[in-house]
């Protein structure tokens, strides 16, 4: 492929040889920090790639995209996408040893706007993923109660009933929305900040400080925790969930395959993202922990059981999650019909135990016949275990709206509310740290911080400086602010970033070179799958999903889902229109990190260009002995011919 | 004779002034709704005319309770339109002047006067043994001092704060005996600088790659 490569002068001297790598191994020199052992880094991969969207992601995927059938797309996506790129972002942090923005400019000067781009992607994603660890920890602190807050709906001011708008939704709703959140109805009321919720993000913050204080040093210790706790937990919640009515419900609803779903593009376009950013590529942050490793370290070793790990883990979060979905939409339906059931009852004076909920269906239709006007003005729900089963179990509404009402319905909740929130708060720290370091590393490469600075000061500024930005989440439109730097913050510019890292290691470094740095780390050269993948495959599929997500992206009118209690179909989300001075937010969001990388390129093109002069004339400056010796020999050369002396003068 | 006779109607009478009195929807009446499975379920009791009767004497015992100075009977306290669900009417007559009906807010008052004490007589809840049209009333919410979410706020938040510390004394304490030990002594300095570089501790300085060769040349 030698015609498709693009000529890479001075890359040797930019990049460490065999021999610097060697002596670096064995003398164990070099001012690099190093993982204390293996264990360390593993947990730490695991605990970047194993994430909150393992949890309230993938489980929704899966069940709204055709249950078991979904499996499908996402192992042979996992396959052909997750561990090649996954392989590669270990090998060349492996052999470059530099955080992003060293590798890519390691690489070729005009492609460090890649690592600016994943420095800026991090920096983003960082700035609201903590945000959420303050909803976390809210939930946990309001845990250690005999009831807790959210099972019940607080007593209006005068005493007389509940509060209205608690009635009218649930007290789950109620104590997210207007407890924890204290949301305003649209996102141009900014509602101030929330003091309680500045104290969570502060303590957030704060937490994560300890953490990464000192690089992998802390995280190295932290991740034995925060990456093997949600595991412990996980199953702690399997057994307890098995034991409950109606898990069984639940598993089979998730797992149950609709094979039609396979046609459906959106099924694989779903997938593809879901496993793209469940790996947490391009953000720069598993090329640093590689970086730390061995020189001899087997990458390919450790990308395939960590994509194995990562695939795992979603499947069995996702029987977890939903054992508990079961359980609870058994008791709404369960609720549901005894409701119905009493409600007959009491209209025609039936005695206890004549309805139940198994002659429930001939009961009533005996009574339609006879009174259906009756019938008809007492407004029975309708009661569906599918539709409960199927309600809102995304992303946080999962966490905070549909598990919290789960568990209040579970004997001893505080004990499981407890549990639950220390699972999330440690899933998303371990990505936390990932994320700062993507964003810490590049900051030290590219010299932002001066070098006197000690680690502990460099990531208590940035730790500082991310707090006050991230006060935009703690208002009460934060939530709103939150679901837009999701939406296009962490989407796009990741797959432009991928997709460039891919084509810059394939045809910019070099396929062969690549795999001779990876016959020398390991042993052998990466057998024929890596080489379709890499060079074909890979590529082509994050370029479809790319294209197919901006389509999509673009076409689509902005909207938002409020809560207003003033609208009419209340409690259902109202979906308004995004503001237009929302555009120019977008737009730096997504924009920005994802031209970064032509950006950077004409910049320093531009730059080289305008100083190409200046160099040719400093050429002429090298003033050697050697050239000065050069010149006397020839002088003396010139001279008419003196006999030597014996004694050489 | 007469007044034999005059008994004897009063005494088929007044049963069937009694039922005018109370009949379904009767203005002065209440309607009581009684879900015995609901609340016991298999240690439910059987409602029969012993436990209606129960019922007259408890709703006597809260009149009386409510005015203290009139004394309710039994007879005060006339039940209709039984149901087998089971639900029920009554109303109450003054034991002055069995005509005339005691007004409906003032019966309300007494029930929810004794209405623990009803509840509990008859082993039920609020729930479970309903005056439809008495609401019960709401507890009151328990308002600790300090919420309990800022306690364990304060534990973490203090866990934190010392963790914070520890950290920075603990990177001062290093700077310090880094610094010590290269002032002191200077052949320790490469073996320091060795065992120091690694996790990234900056120090002052930088390591000598020169020197590592020497040891292959001295090994002829």
């Amino acid at each position: 492929m030698r015609c498709l490569q693009v000529s890479n002068q001075d890359l040797e001297e930019r990049i460490p040889s065999y021999e610097e790598l060697e002596k670096l191994e064995n003398e164990e020199a070099g001012d690099r920090p190093k993982w204390d052992n293996k264990a360390q880094y593993m947990l730490t991969i695991v605990g970047f790639c194993v994430g909150l969207g393992n949890v309230w992601r993938f489980p929704y995927l899966c069940q709204s995209h055709g249950g078991g059938a979904f499996m499908i797309p996402f192992l042979i996506l996992l396959v052909l996408e997750g561990v090649p790129l996954l392989h590669l972002e270990f090998a060349i942090g492996q052999r470059l040893r530099k955080g992003s923005v060293g590798v890519w400019s390691a690489i070729h000067p005009y492609l460090t706007g890649i690592g600016i781009g994943s420095m800026c992607v991090s920096f983003l994603v960082s700035l609201y993923y903590n945000t959420i660890m303050a909803w976390v920890m809210w939930y946990f602190f309001n845990s250690f109660q005999e009831t807790l807050p959210w099972s019940q709906c607080p007593v209006n001011a005068n005493m007389t009933g509940l509060v209205s708008e608690c009635e009218r939704s649930s007290p789950v709703d109620y104590y997210w929305y207007r407890e924890t959140l204290n949301t305003t109805p649209d996102i141009d009321n900014t509602g101030g900040l929330q003091w309680w919720m500045v104290l969570c993000h502060v303590s957030a913050w704060a937490l994560l400080f300890i953490c990464i204080s000192r690089g992998i040093e802390t995280t190295g210790k932290a991740v034995y925790i925060t990456s093997t706790l949600p595991y412990a937990v996980l199953t702690i919640f399997l057994i307890r969930g098995l034991t409950l009515k109606g898990s069984l419900n639940g598993v089979k609803f998730l797992f149950t395959p609709d094979m039609n779903e396979l046609m459906n593009p959106t099924t694989w376009l779903d997938a593809g993202a879901q496993v793209f950013y469940s790996f947490s590529l391009a953000f720069g942050g598993l090329l640093s922990f590689s970086s730390y490793n061995s020189v001899h370290n087997n990458c390919e070793q450790d990308a395939v059981i960590i994509s194995i790990v990562n695939g795992a883990t979603a499947v069995y979060a996702a029987t977890v999650i939903y054992t508990i979905i079961g359980f609870r939409a058994t008791e709404k339906f369960d609720d549901c019909i005894s409701g119905n059931i009493l409600t007959l009852l009491n209209t025609f004076d039936l005695p206890e135990g004549n309805v139940t909920e198994n002659n429930y269906d001939q009961v009533l239709h005996s009574l339609n016949g006879t009174y259906p006007e009756v019938i008809q003005g007492l407004n029975l729900k309708t009661c569906d275990l599918n539709s409960f089963l199927s309600e809102g179990v995304e992303g946080t509404g999962l966490a905070f709206i549909v598990f919290t009402e789960a568990i209040t319905k579970m004997p001893v909740s505080p004990v499981w509310s407890v549990l639950f929130f220390i699972m999330l708060f440690c899933l998303g720290l371990s990505s936390m740290f990932g994320n700062i370091e993507g964003v810490l590393v590049p900051l030290q490469d590219l010299g932002v911080f001066p070098k006197s600075w000690p680690k502990e000061a460099i990531a208590g500024t940035t730790c500082v400086l991310c707090c006050l930005v991230g006060l935009i989440f703690v208002q009460g439109s934060g939530n709103y602010w939150l679901s837009l730097f999701d939406s296009y913050g962490g989407s796009i510019p990741l797959l432009i970033i991928a997709f460039c890292e891919m084509v810059g290691v394939v045809y910019l470094y070099g396929i062969d070179r690549f795999n001779d740095d990876i016959e020398f780390m390991i042993g052998h050269k990466p057998n024929l799958f890596w080489q379709i993948t890499w060079r074909f495959v890979s590529p082509a599929i994050m370029f479809v999903i790319f294209v197919f997500y901006f389509i999509t992206k673009v076409q689509e009118t902005p909207m938002y889902k409020a809560w207003n209690p003033e609208s009419e179909n209340f409690p259902t989300l109202e979906e308004k229109e995004y503001p237009s001075w929302i555009f120019a937010i977008i737009f730096i969001l997504a924009g920005i990190p994802g031209l970064s990388v032509p950006l950077t390129a004409i910049y320093k093109c531009l730059r080289n260009r305008c100083c190409k002069k200046d160099n040719e004339f400093k050429q002429d400056d090298l003033n050697t002995i050697a050239k000065q010796v050069h010149l006397t020999d020839e002088a003396t050369k010139n001279k008419p011919d003196i006999p030597e002396t014996a004694d050489g003068r | 004779m007469l007044v034999w006779i005059l008994f004897l109607l009063c005494q088929v009478g007044a049963p069937a002034l009694a039922q005018d009195l109370c009949q379904r929807d009767a203005p002065n009446g209440y309607k009581v709704r009684i879900s015995l499975k609901t609340a016991l379920g298999e240690d439910a009791y059987e409602w029969n005319q012993s436990e209606m009767f129960f019922f007259q004497a408890t709703m006597a015992f809260a009149m009386r309770r409510h005015f203290q100075m009139e004394t309710y009977n039994v007879d005060n306290i006339i039940l209709c339109v039984q149901t087998s669900r089971v639900s029920f009417w009554f109303v109450v007559t003054s034991p002055d002047n069995t005509t005339m009906l005691i007004p409906k807010a003032d019966v309300e008052k007494a029930v929810r006067m004794s209405r623990h004490r009803i509840n509990n007589a008859f082993l039920l809840s609020d729930r479970t043994l309903e005056f439809l049209g008495i609401y019960p009333t709401l507890a009151a919410p328990v308002n600790p001092d300090t919420p309990p979410w800022l306690i364990v706020f304060g534990v973490v938040i203090g866990a934190v704060c010392v963790g914070i510390i520890a950290l920075l004394i603990s990177s001062l304490l290093q700077k310090r005996r880094k610094e010590k030990g290269m002032t002191e002594d200077g052949q320790d300095e490469e073996d320091m600088q060795v065992k120091g570089v690694e996790n990234g501790i900056n120090l002052d300085g930088t390591y000598n790659r020169g020197f590592t060769d020497d040891d292959r040349f001295t090994k002829l």
